[in-house]
């Protein structure tokens, strides 16, 4: 007792998310990606799908990736307040992975996207989907966002036209280390919705089956003759 | 020309982010392939003149002099060497300088390297640097850039031939069938028609650039180099390569008004249609001898339009072809069968000696498995140079 005692202590305060509702996503290759929420018992699949990673250096994958391991292993354990991840599936292969944190009925904290399969733009449909969690369906006015790599500069920061607030520092501040912090208020992503966001919904039982069990890939592009 | 031109060795790089990499190192990379195919590595001083194509590393890169450099990292002193910029067109321009060289009689033996990278500053800054070579007062300083060119000669493409944003889709997918089995692809992924044209979610997996102009009907900004030797046919030292020479029938170039909106009809690629008539002429050949061509589809729309003005097809009516199946692999007339400018990438500097090499390794039958033209004899490039005002044409010939 005294131990679960000192964990509820350490454990941070949860409240109850709505949902992300899944949708389906056809990339340009004509590959159907699920888009969903990712459950607590597919951890296993998402650290070991991450894993890799942590040793490639090329486009800050490496911190990316670290920092996402600890993100989920924190969600899985406890550690981190009202955080969701959301998974890209392609044929119940993860093609992608996000994560971000609910802070207040106002405020979203994007923490990271790693992109697996590239070329596609899993990634960039990733983040929107977690943006339209944040604006659309938690119902927040403005998420925070930072950027490790020039690669998440280009596709958040810029294409996204995000408001720079790094002036404000520390009264506006990212969790993530201090690095400048950038804005997805609610009339930009208004704004952008249309075409950075999309998706089938409902989607269909067949179609969601596909990704009901995660599969880690056999593959990275990122790691020319991986072998699991 | 009296004497003959070959190519007896070609390079490449994998096209795609290179932007951890010093342009010098990219380029003696290109050099080192090409030199090593030929049996040349080694006696690689022999060589009596290098032209390396370069447009803009001085504002991508922060780096100028790179013929100088790309020497150095190659141990080539003391071989002559120098820079040829001519915009996107640079990497052709080259290729007929150093043909030129060869048939002049002041080398036997050139070296033609191009390459760019681009990524080691923002899609936007890479944007901007390119546009730099429009004109500076009527068009750069109003915001002009090149997708926004490509878009507007797009719409009036659309409006008198009546192609429509699904025939430009047609041609990405062709490209990309064609550059996913390119292992020095940029992009090497196929893509479908369904999803880029025909899907619910095609307006946002392949959005506008500028529009009608899409993800899809654009090339992506890319990093790589590529290279070719060139001899005198007709020389001793012709014998001496690892390879039987691939003979450059034609070369020719053209301008037209830097101002794009000097032209009587835009449509109308005059610099296109000149180049390639001076090459034929040249060649002693006429459209009907290609077999395939390598053509600079910046924008998809300029694979269509450059072919017409060369005679590939009736004018405004090339995107038939592409819906019957023509252009593709197995077509009556592959074009773009390396995944063109679109699938391959377009390191701005580097693409038109990478349109030759493409040129080479097809006409060796060296092309991966269901990207090789079947049994070609004559293969024809464009490289395309500002919105049209600089165009160089090469034609090559199986001996």
């Amino acid at each position: 007792m005294a131990i679960d005692a000192m964990e509820m202590k350490l454990r941070p305060p949860e409240i109850q998310l709505k949902a992300y509702p899944p949708k389906l996503i056809t990339l340009a290759s004509g590959e159907k990606m699920v888009v969903r929420e990712a459950r607590r018992e597919e951890v296993g699949a998402l650290l070991g799908t991450i894993f890799p990673l942590i040793g490639v250096p090329t486009d800050f994958y490496d911190i990316v990736a670290v920092r996402m391991y600890a993100e989920i292993l924190g969600w899985y354990r406890y550690r981190v307040a009202n955080e969701f991840v959301i998974v890209g599936a392609i044929d119940g292969v993860i093609a992608g992975i996000v994560t971000s944190r609910h802070v207040s009925p106002k405020l979203g904290m994007s923490l990271h996207t790693l992109t697996i399969k590239r070329g596609l733009r899993v990634g960039a449909q990733l983040f929107a989907a977690k943006m339209e969690h944040h604006l659309d369906v938690l119902g927040e006015e403005e998420v925070y966002i930072v950027a490790e790599s020039p690669n998440g500069f280009k596709r958040w920061m810029i294409e996204y036209q995000l408001e720079d607030r790094s002036a404000l520092y520390p009264d506006v501040r990212h969790e993530l280390g201090g690095v400048p912090t950038f804005v997805l208020t609610r009339p930009l992503w208004e704004a952008v919705r249309d075409i950075k966001c999309t998706g089938s919904r409902p989607i269909s039982d067949a179609d969601l089956k596909t990704a009901d069990k995660l599969i880690m890939p056999s593959e990275y592009s990122q790691l020319p003759g991986f072998k699991r | 020309m009296a004497t003959r031109v070959g190519i007896v060795g070609i390079g490449h790089t994998r096209f795609g982010n290179s932007s951890e990499y010093d342009l010098g190192d990219l380029l003696a990379y290109a050099a080192t392939d090409c030199l090593q195919d030929a049996g040349f590595l080694e006696r690689r001083k022999e060589i009596d003149q290098v032209f390396v194509a370069n447009m803009a590393s001085g504002m991508f890169c922060h780096q100028t002099a790179v013929a100088s450099a790309m020497i150095s990292k190659m141990d080539m002193e003391p071989v002559p060497a120098e820079l040829i910029e001519n915009g996107p067109a640079s990497g052709a321009s080259a290729i007929k300088v150093g043909t030129m060289a060869v048939a002049s009689g002041m080398a036997d033996v050139v070296l033609v390297v191009g390459g760019e990278i681009m990524r080691k500053v923002t899609g936007w800054s890479a944007t901007d640097i390119v546009a730099t070579m429009l004109h500076t007062e009527a068009e750069y300083n109003m915001g002009l850039t090149l997708p926004g060119f490509g878009g507007m000669f797009t719409r009036m493409y659309m409006e008198k031939y009546g192609l429509t944003e699904r025939d430009l889709a047609l041609v990405a997918v062709k490209d990309h069938e064609n550059g996913a089995k390119n292992k020095y692809a940029h992009v090497q992924l196929p893509c479908k028609i369904e999803a880029i044209a025909d899907g619910p979610e095609a307006n946002v997996v392949n959005q506008y650039i500028a529009e009608p102009l899409r993800m899809y009907s654009t090339c992506p900004v890319t990093d790589g180099a590529a290279a070719v030797l060139l001899v005198n046919m007709d020389a001793p030292i012709a014998k001496e390569f690892k390879k039987k020479p691939v003979r450059i029938a034609g070369v020719a170039s053209a301008t037209d008004t830097h101002c794009v909106h000097n032209r009587q009809d835009p449509l109308k690629l005059e610099a296109v249609r000149i180049a390639g008539e001076k090459a034929y002429q040249m060649a002693g050949m006429g459209p009907k001898d290609i077999d395939f061509a390598e053509l600079h589809d910046a924008f998809v729309i300029l694979e269509l339009a450059i072919s017409e003005e060369i005679g590939l097809f009736e004018r405004g009516k090339a995107y038939l072809a592409v819906r019957k199946g023509e252009t593709k692999i197995d077509g009556r007339l592959p074009i773009n069968p390396s995944g063109g400018l679109k699938s391959k990438g377009h390191p701005v500097g580097g693409t038109g000696v990478s349109q030759v090499v493409e040129l080479v390794r097809q006409l060796r039958g060296e092309a991966e498995p269901g990207r090789q033209v079947k049994d070609p004899k004559v293969g024809m490039s464009v490289n395309f140079g500002g919105f049209g005002n600089n165009v160089v044409a090469v034609i090559c010939a199986k001996e």
